[in-house]
């Protein structure tokens, strides 16, 4: 009755959210005296995969098959079931980020286990299989009661403590058959460095108020000193300031860092829906009616091109002196 | 092209959310309800368009009870051309999305579309729950859609950016901004869509919830902001207080 962990590869790396699946996988398996099996589909070698080990996994089972690093959430769906009936699993962990997202709803339909998708937080065992998460768009919490034996348990990025706890996961090749892909990935457009929105703990985010893209020098700045990632509002990705990817809210990213700072942004309710369980929130706006001063834990009212600099020239000196 | 559209009903973005008996309920109570706005957006006009270019036919399709008939009017007055409501409570994904898969199963959908998340729930999962019931490819948080024939290019958001793939039809897609352009129905539109039958069916017993819902919780309220007057003054409080650099 272990506890199996989806591990998701990128380029032979193990992704940090996947680190942070597999911690969370340790926590649980502890009170319930039970142990992890972690899942490798794809390229890697056994030294990155034996570093599972120091999140809480006793066991990596690992299919090492060019084709798997092409996602086809169908395949991997199907190896995962594979897996999960290998180990006589009773619980599956894995991230709720993209992947996540198109794997746990297809494996809960296919071996039949009831799932809370972007849990935030662990199960409570003492009456059931209780599990807490975000629902109405951040302005509210449900617990959920999983009543079918295999649970499945996708959990809201940046939401757990990862906590080292050492050790060395034994590695495992896993044999299954591996069913051709359905979908074809043509090509891939990523931003070049930097640190991808959905795993970033602290945010750096720019609206309107910046006037235009020739300004968001000193916000890829500021992220730059923070070891943040750069977001924007709704209007700025859509006449095309910002790239896509970096529009949070209702109809871009959700997300959670523990700290979100927002400039220039007057913060209006579907730009709150992707933001309101950000840790703590800063808000610059020179506007001091900004509704966002309302959700905001700190504030500055004043411009931006005033502010910003200085802003950045301070967090320098802390991060020389800390 | 057949092409199958989910809709579900959900509390208006700005409603104010609040629960009641014990915080064991949702409550109800001045809650403007509304179709979730990716279902209509992004996957329902998306489906309209492809019938526009291709020919075939619209069906949406809804997991609710009658109150749900004025979200599905809107969805014919924008362009569907029939509509089944399975008359269930929607008690949670793997339920709804059980239920659109046994209806879909014998109908021949080549594209069955639905929202990328829904604004109450926020799971995201129900088109790959459908996808899988019916042994169908899938794609989600898809911002682009280009069919040549049976075949798809279809762009998705990924990590720090974007990924084309293709694939052929029949498949289920999750539909998210950049897919189409929001349309407000027409006054032509809501007098053929009070014309146009909704389809009313019982649940199928075979596919049941595996979840319940306990209680709901608000989020703690925070506390009142703290303006500050400098930068260095910020930094500090977020060393100090916030402990979050």
């Amino acid at each position: 009755m272990s506890v199996l962990v989806y591990i998701e590869l990128d380029g032979g790396k193990i992704k940090k959210s996947s680190m942070e699946a597999t911690a969370y996988a340790a926590a649980y398996a502890k009170s319930a005296g039970s142990s992890v099996t972690a899942l490798a589909l794809g390229l890697a070698d056994s030294a990155e995969l034996a570093s599972l080990g120091e999140y809480g996994a006793s066991k990596v089972l690992h299919l090492n098959n060019a084709q798997l690093d092409k996602f086809d959430a169908q395949v991997v769906t199907k190896l995962i079931a594979d897996a999960v009936a290998a180990e006589g699993a009773s619980v599956v962990v894995m991230s709720h980020n993209y992947a996540g997202k198109h794997i746990s709803g297809r494996l809960s339909a296919r071996i039949n286990a009831g799932m809370v998708a972007g849990a935030n937080g662990l199960p409570d065992t003492t009456n059931g299989f209780v599990v807490k998460k975000g629902c109405f768009s951040g302005k509210g919490f449900g617990y959920f009661n999983i009543t079918s034996d295999k649970k499945i348990l996708s959990i809201a990025p940046n939401s757990f403590t990862v906590e080292k706890v050492g050790g060395t996961a034994s590695v495992e090749a896993f044999s299954a058959e591996v069913p051709a892909n359905k979908i074809t990935v043509n090509k891939q457009d990523k931003m070049e460095g930097g640190i991808p929105l959905t795993e970033a703990e602290l945010v750096v985010s720019a609206g309107r108020g910046l006037k235009g893209p020739e300004n968001w020098g000193m916000v890829e700045d500021m992220a730059g000193i923070l070891g943040a990632a750069t977001a924007c509002s709704r209007p700025v990705s859509d006449i095309g300031w910002r790239p896509h990817h970096e529009h949070v809210g209702q109809t871009g990213i959700a997300i959670a860092p523990n700290l979100y700072i927002a400039i220039g942004i007057s913060g209006a309710i579907q730009h709150l829906a992707g933001v309101n369980q950000s840790k703590t929130i800063v808000v610059i706006n020179k506007d001091p009616e900004a509704p966002f001063f309302k959700a905001a834990d700190y504030g500055i009212v004043g411009d931006a091109f005033e502010v910003i600099p200085q802003l950045n020239e301070a967090l320098k000196n802390h991060k020389a002196n800390n | 092209m057949n092409v199958l559209v989910c809709i579900s009903k959900v509390p208006d973005t700005t409603s104010k959310i609040q629960f009641t008996d014990g915080n064991s309920k949702f409550d109800e109570n001045g809650v403007t309800w509304i179709m979730n706005p990716t279902d209509e957006w992004y996957a329902l006009v998306r489906g309209v368009e492809i019938k526009e270019a291709a020919g075939g036919k619209v069906t949406v399709i809804n997991v609710g009870d009658s109150s749900n008939d004025q979200i599905i009017r809107k969805a014919l007055a924008i362009g569907a051309d029939a509509a089944v409501r399975i008359d269930a409570n929607p008690t949670d994904a793997y339920f709804v999305a059980g239920q659109i898969a046994e209806y879909a199963k014998d109908k021949n959908f080549d594209i069955i579309i639905t929202g990328k998340e829904t604004i109450d729930y926020n799971s995201g999962v129900v088109a790959s729950m459908i996808a899988e019931f019916l042994d169908l490819p899938h794609v989600s948080v898809a911002e682009k859609l280009e069919l040549n024939g049976n075949s798809a290019t279809i762009t998705r958001e990924i990590e720090g950016g974007s990924e084309e793939v293709s694939l052929e039809t029949p498949f289920v897609l999750g539909a998210n901004k950049g897919l189409a352009e929001q349309r407000i129905p027409n006054m032509r539109g809501i007098m053929m869509a009070r014309k146009k039958p909704i389809d009313v069916i019982p649940a199928y017993d075979s596919v049941n919830a595996l979840t319940a819902t306990v209680q709901y919780e608000p989020p703690k309220p925070r506390e009142a902001v703290k303006l500050v007057g400098s930068a260095q003054e910020l930094v500090d409080l977020l060393h100090n207080e916030a402990k979050a650099i």
